[in-house]
C-alpha cells in the first residue's frame, strides 16, 4: 500500500481524468444499448411467482446480446422491484419509462398491477408484454397479452371434463379466491355453464381469501356437494399460496382425483415443488404449456434454463413460455421497422410469428393476443404433468369473452378499427 | 340387464374354464396380445387392454394393473413389449413375470389418465374380491360400492358367500345392494332391501346410491329411498354440527399456537412484535432444513423430523429473539410506536433474508406418516394431522403455564412484570429476565412454526398470514392472561367454524372482525382483564 505513493496534485488529476473519461464513456454508452424493462416483484408476496420471470428475461437478453443483440446495438436489461405492492407497479412503470427510456416493459403478474400501470403505458406511450393467464375483458392498444384468455384456458377445460375422456362431469363447483381474475372467470364459466344446459343446483360457487390456510369445512362442503350422485368436478381458480393447504387437505380428507378431479388455472411446475405430490395425482391443470411436452425446441429451452439458473431442477412453467414468445415477437417486431419507437413497433406487432416451446408457431393477432395451443395435464408423482388432452391447431386468443352479456358484441381490432372494444352491434369504437 | 350381466359371468366363467383346458402356450399368446395394446400409448386402446386383462384369467393381470395404476408399467417403442418395474428397480417381462437382467433402453411409461384409473380400480377391486388379505378385500369392497358396476355382481356375491369377517361381509352387503338399486330391472323386494341395508350405513356414500335410483323404478321404492336419504341427511346435519366445533377446535388450536408466543411477548411484557411471525416462519424453515438433512443423510429417520425440529427451532428462534430484544428492542421499551416500526422493519428484513438464502418458492416440507390421511369416528372425518396439532398444542400451552409457575425464570419473568423496580431490588436481573423472557415468546413462535408447516406453506409469506390474528387473540382474549389467549382462540375459530357454512369463508371473517371491534369497545382490556397493579405498570 504504501509504494503507491500519489501527491495531492496526482490524485486531483486522476480524479478530473476519471470524471472525464466516465462523462465521454456514458453518453457513448447509452447509444450503443436498447433498454428493456422488467417489472416483476422480487419481494412481497408475489415474489413466489414473478422472480422466475424476472430470471427468463435476463437469460433471453443475455441469449440475445450473444447473437448479436438488436439492430446492433447490445440491449440491456433494467430491472426494477415493485414489490408486489399495486401503486407502486405504477411508480416503477413511470420510472422505467420516463427516467431509463426503456423500448419496452415486460412485466404484471396479477390483473390488479397490471390495471394499476395501464394509465401510465398509455399517457408515456409505451409497450407492456404481460405473460400471464388472466380473466379477458380487455385490450388496450399499448398492452400485448401473451397469456392465455379465457377461451385459451377455462373454456377448454370444461369441455374436457365434460367429454368422455375427462368422466362426463354434470355437477361444478367454481372455487376461487376472492379477486377480479378468480371472479371475472367464474362469471364466464357459470354462463357457458349454463349454456350447456347444466342447472343452477349443479353449480356450487364459492371464495375464499387470499392466503386462505384453514380449507376443512370448504373440502367437506365439496365432498358432499359431490355426493349427489352425479359425476362432480372441482374448478380451482384459487390463487397460487392457498392451493398447498387447499391440496393437503383435499387429500387428507381421501378426496381422489377419481372421485372428484380437481382442474386447476393457476397451479403449474413451480407451484407444486413445494408439494407432495403422491396424493395428488391425477388433478388437473389446464394451460398453453407443460414442461413434460417433448419438443426438440422446448428440450434446448429446458437445458439452457437449468445451465442459466445452474440448477439441474429448476422447473419450467407456462407463464415463462409466455415471456419468450413475448420477447421474440418484440424482437422481430423491431428488427422488421429497424427502429424501437413504440409507435412502430405496436404497429408492426399484429401478424409477427414465433414459434412456441411445444411445436407450433404463435402469432400475433390484431386484437394484442396470440394464438396458443391448449393443453389438459394430469399432475404426475415427480411433480410434473402428463398432457391428457391437447387442442388439435392453436386457439386464438379472444378478449371479450361470447358468453358474458355485456362483452358478447365487442371485439377488439387495433389494426383495421383501431380500437379496443368495437361495438358490432352499434358499429362504433367504445361499447 | 341384470340378468344379462349373470348370462355374461356364466359366459366368462366357461371361457375361463376353456381357455384353462386349452394349451397354457394358446392363453399365455392371449394375454401378450392384450398387452401388447399398452404400446400403443393411446388411452382407448390402453382402456381396452384393461378390460382384456381383467377377465383374462392370468396369474399376473393383477399385477400388471396395479403396476399400470402406480405408473410403473413401462413398454418398449421399438418391439411393442411390455415391462413392470419392480419396487427394488428392477424391471420384469409382463408377459411371463419373468425377470429382466438389462431392461431395452428407451422405455416409455404407459400413461393413464382418471377414467383409466377408476377402470383399474374397478378391475382389481375384482379380482382382489378373494385375497386373502383382509385389508385387500376391504378396499375392494369399497370400490365396488363406488362404482356400482353391474359386472362385479356374480364376482361379488361369490365374494360374499366366503367372507368370514363381519366388517368387510357388510361392505359387500352394502356393495350388492347399490349395485341392484342403480339397476332398472331389480325386483322391488330386492330394492327395498337394499334400500333398507343403504339406510343402515347412513352416510355419504349411502345417499350418492340412494339417489342413483333408476327412473321407472316403482313409485314406492322411490318413496322409502328418499325417506332414507332424508333420515340420512338429518342424522348428517347432526353430525355435521359436531363436525364443525371439531373444525372449531382445529382453527382455534393453530390460532392459539400461533399466538402463544406473543401471549408472551406482546401480553405479558407489552412490546408490539411485528416481527412475531417471521419466528413462526423461520420455525417452520427449521423443519424444512431439519428433513432436508434427514432425507439425504438418514432417509428411515423421516417420521423423527418433526421431534428432531421441535427444539431446533425453540433453539434458533429463541437465539434470534434474543439478539433482537438486546440489540434492538431494549432500546425502545416505553415506546410502542417506535418499537412497531422497528421490529416491523426487523419482520421486512427476516423475509427477505430467508427469500435470499433459500428462495421465493415453497419448500417443501412432508408429512411424517402418523401425521397424514384420516380416519373415521362416529361418522366425523378426522385427520390425524389436526388431531395431533389440537394435542401439541395443549401440551405446549400446559407446559408453558407450568414453567411460568414452577421455574425460577417463570418466577423472575412474574416479577418483572408486576412490579420492575421491586424486582431489581430483590436482585433480579431484569435486562437478562427481559432478553429471555422475549426469547421464549419467539421460541414458541418457531415451535408454532414447525406445526404449522404441516398445514400450510413454507415461503417467505408464512409469517405475515398469522401476524393479524395472532395480535386479534391476544387483545380478544385479555392481554397479559395465558387462559384468556386460550379461551379467545377457541372461541374465534369455533365461531368462524359455525359462520363459515352460512356466510362464506369471507364473509365469516369480516362477521369476526366487526364482532371484535363492537366487543372492544365494550370491553377494551378483553375477555379477562388483568385486576390490579400490573394493569398500571
Amino acid at each position: 500500500m504504501s509504494s503507491i505513493k500519489i501527491g495531492r496534485r496526482g490524485l486531483l488529476a486522476g480524479i478530473i481524468g476519471g470524471a472525464m473519461m466516465m462523462s465521454a464513456a456514458l453518453p457513448a454508452f447509452a447509444q450503443e444499448t436498447i433498454k428493456v424493462g422488467i417489472l416483476h416483484s422480487l419481494s412481497g408476496t408475489m415474489a413466489i411467482s414473478e422472480t422466475t420471470l424476472k430470471d427468463v428475461m435476463l437469460m433471453l437478453i443475455d441469449e440475445q446480446n450473444k447473437k448479436g443483440g438488436l439492430l446492433g446495438k447490445k440491449l440491456e436489461a433494467v430491472v426494477v422491484d415493485p414489490a408486489s405492492n399495486w401503486p407502486l407497479f405504477a411508480e416503477k412503470a413511470r420510472e422505467l419509462i420516463a427516467q431509463q427510456k426503456v423500448a419496452a416493459v415486460f412485466g404484471c403478474w396479477t390483473s390488479v398491477s397490471r390495471k394499476s400501470v395501464l394509465p401510465v403505458f398509455k399517457e408515456l406511450n409505451n409497450i407492456l408484454f404481460y405473460p400471464v393467464q388472466y380473466e379477458g375483458e380487455e385490450s388496450e392498444r399499448n398492452v400485448f397479452y401473451t397469456g392465455a384468455a379465457p377461451n385459451q384456458q377455462a373454456i377448454p377445460a370444461v369441455d374436457y371434463l365434460m367429454s368422455k375422456d375427462g368422466g362426463e362431469v354434470k355437477r361444478w363447483v367454481l372455487a376461487g379466491t376472492d379477486y377480479v381474475y378468480p371472479r371475472t372467470t367464474n362469471k364466464i364459466l357459470e354462463a357457458y355453464l349454463k349454456a350447456k344446459g347444466i342447472a343452477d343446483a349443479d353449480i356450487m360457487i364459492n371464495y375464499t381469501p387470499f392466503g386462505q390456510s384453514d380449507w376443512q369445512t370448504i373440502v367437506s362442503d365439496i365432498k358432499k356437494f359431490g355426493s349427489a350422485g352425479k359425476k362432480t368436478a372441482v374448478v380451482s381458480t384459487i390463487n397460487g399460496d392457498a392451493n398447498v393447504p387447499f391440496y393437503k387437505e383435499l387429500a387428507n380428507q381421501g378426496i381422489k382425483a377419481t372421485d372428484i378431479p380437481v382442474v386447476a388455472f393457476s397451479v403449474g411446475e413451480e407451484e407444486l415443488v413445494g408439494v407432495d405430490t403422491s396424493n395428488l395425482v391425477g388433478h388437473l391443470a389446464a394451460w398453453n404449456y407443460f414442461e413434460s411436452v417433448k419438443s426438440p425446441i422446448n428440450d434446448e429451452f429446458i437445458a439452457k434454463w437449468q445451465a442459466f439458473t445452474k440448477n439441474p431442477k429448476r422447473v419450467t412453467n407456462d407463464p415463462m413460455e409466455a415471456h419468450v414468445i413475448g420477447f421474440n415477437m418484440w424482437v422481430k417486431a423491431v428488427e422488421k421497422v429497424g427502429t424501437t419507437d413504440p409507435d412502430k413497433v405496436i404497429d408492426a406487432l399484429p401478424g409477427i410469428e414465433a414459434p412456441n416451446l411445444t411445436g407450433g408457431i404463435s402469432k400475433m393477432l390484431p386484437n394484442h393476443h396470440i394464438t396458443k395451443p391448449v393443453m389438459i395435464g394430469e399432475i404426475r408423482k415427480d411433480g410434473q404433468f402428463d398432457v391428457v388432452w391437447k387442442t388439435k391447431d392453436l386457439v386464438p386468443g379472444d378478449a371479450w369473452s361470447d358468453y358474458l352479456d355485456g362483452s358478447k358484441d365487442l371485439e377488439a381490432d387495433w389494426v383495421g378499427k383501431k380500437c379496443g372494444n368495437f361495438n358490432t352491434k352499434t358499429n362504433k369504437c367504445g361499447s | 340387464m341384470l340378468r344379462n350381466a349373470r348370462l355374461f359371468a356364466v359366459l366368462v366363467l366357461s371361457l375361463f374354464m376353456a381357455t384353462l383346458s386349452l394349451s397354457v402356450a394358446a392363453r399365455a399368446a392371449d394375454f401378450a396380445a392384450s398387452l401388447e395394446k399398452f404400446a400403443a400409448d393411446d388411452f382407448t386402446e390402453t382402456a381396452a387392454a384393461v378390460d382384456d386383462i381383467a377377465i383374462s384369467g392370468s396369474p399376473n393381470a393383477q399385477k400388471v394393473l396395479e403396476a399400470l395404476g402406480n405408473a410403473r408399467l413401462f413398454f418398449d417403442p421399438q418391439t411393442k413389449k411390455v415391462y413392470i418395474g419392480e419396487t427394488d428397480n428392477s424391471y420384469s417381462d409382463a408377459a411371463t413375470g419373468a425377470k429382466v437382467a438389462t431392461p431395452p433402453a428407451g422405455l416409455q411409461t404407459v400413461r393413464v389418465n382418471n377414467r383409466l384409473r377408476r377402470n383399474i380400480d374397478m378391475a382389481i377391486g375384482t379380482l382382489t374380491l378373494l385375497s386373502p388379505d383382509a385389508g385387500r378385500r376391504q378396499q375392494a369392497a369399497d370400490s365396488i360400492f363406488k362404482s356400482r358396476d353391474a359386472a362385479t355382481l356374480p364376482a361379488l356375491e361369490n365374494a360374499l358367500k366366503a367372507e368370514k369377517n363381519a366388517a368387510i361381509a357388510r361392505t359387500f352387503t352394502e356393495a350388492r345392494a347399490a349395485i341392484l338399486l342403480s339397476q332398472p330391472d331389480t325386483p322391488r323386494a330386492d330394492m327395498l332391501s337394499a334400500v333398507s341395508v343403504l339406510r343402515g350405513r347412513a352416510d355419504i356414500g349411502a345417499i350418492a346410491a340412494l339417489r342413483s335410483i333408476p327412473d321407472k323404478a316403482d313409485a314406492d321404492v322411490k318413496a322409502a329411498a328418499n325417506d332414507a336419504v332424508a333420515a340420512i341427511e338429518s342424522r348428517l346435519k347432526l353430525i355435521s354440527y359436531v363436525q364443525n366445533v371439531w373444525y372449531g377446535l382445529s382453527l382455534g388450536s393453530v390460532l392459539l399456537l400461533a399466538a402463544i408466543g406473543l401471549a408472551i411477548t406482546f401480553g405479558v411484557m407489552g412490546v408490539i412484535n411485528m416481527a412475531h411471525g417471521e419466528m413462526v416462519m423461520i420455525g417452520a424453515y427449521t423443519t424444512f432444513v431439519v428433513q432436508d438433512l434427514i432425507r439425504t443423510r438418514a432417509p428411515n429417520l423421516f417420521d423423527w423430523s418433526l421431534p428432531i425440529a421441535l427444539p431446533l427451532a425453540f433453539l434458533v428462534t429463541g437465539l434470534i429473539g434474543v439478539i433482537i430484544e438486546r440489540g434492538i428492542i431494549r432500546f425502545l421499551y416505553g415506546r410502542p410506536l417506535e418499537t412497531l416500526l422497528a421490529t416491523w422493519g426487523v419482520s421486512l428484513i427476516l423475509q427477505q433474508a430467508v427469500r435470499t438464502i433459500f428462495g421465493p418458492n415453497n419448500r417443501e416440507v412432508g408429512a411424517p406418516s402418523y401425521m397424514s390421511g384420516a380416519f373415521d369416528f362416529y361418522g366425523l372425518a378426522i385427520t390425524w394431522g389436526r388431531m395431533w396439532i389440537i394435542v401439541f398444542t395443549l401440551v405446549v400451552f400446559l407446559t408453558l403455564l407450568a414453567a411460568l409457575k414452577w421455574t425460577a425464570l417463570g418466577l423472575h419473568m412474574r416479577a418483572v412484570t408486576q412490579n420492575r423496580r421491586m424486582a431489581s431490588s430483590m436482585g433480579i436481573r431484569t435486562p437478562w429476565v427481559d432478553a429471555l423472557t422475549f426469547g421464549l415468546g419467539s421460541g414458541l413462535a418457531g415451535i408454532a412454526g414447525v406445526a404449522l408447516s404441516q398445514i400450510d406453506n413454507v415461503s417467505p409469506n408464512l409469517g405475515q398470514s398469522y401476524i393479524i390474528d395472532s395480535f386479534m387473540v391476544v387483545v380478544f382474549g385479555g392481554v397479559g392472561n395465558l387462559w384468556g389467549t386460550l379461551v379467545s382462540a377457541f372461541a374465534l375459530g369455533i365461531a368462524n367454524k359455525f359462520l363459515e357454512p352460512l356466510a362464506g369463508a369471507v364473509l365469516a371473517k369480516i362477521f369476526i372482525l366487526v364482532l371484535l371491534i363492537l366487543f372492544i369497545q365494550k370491553r377494551p382490556r378483553g375477555l379477562f382483564a388483568l385486576k390490579g397493579r400490573a394493569v398500571e405498570a
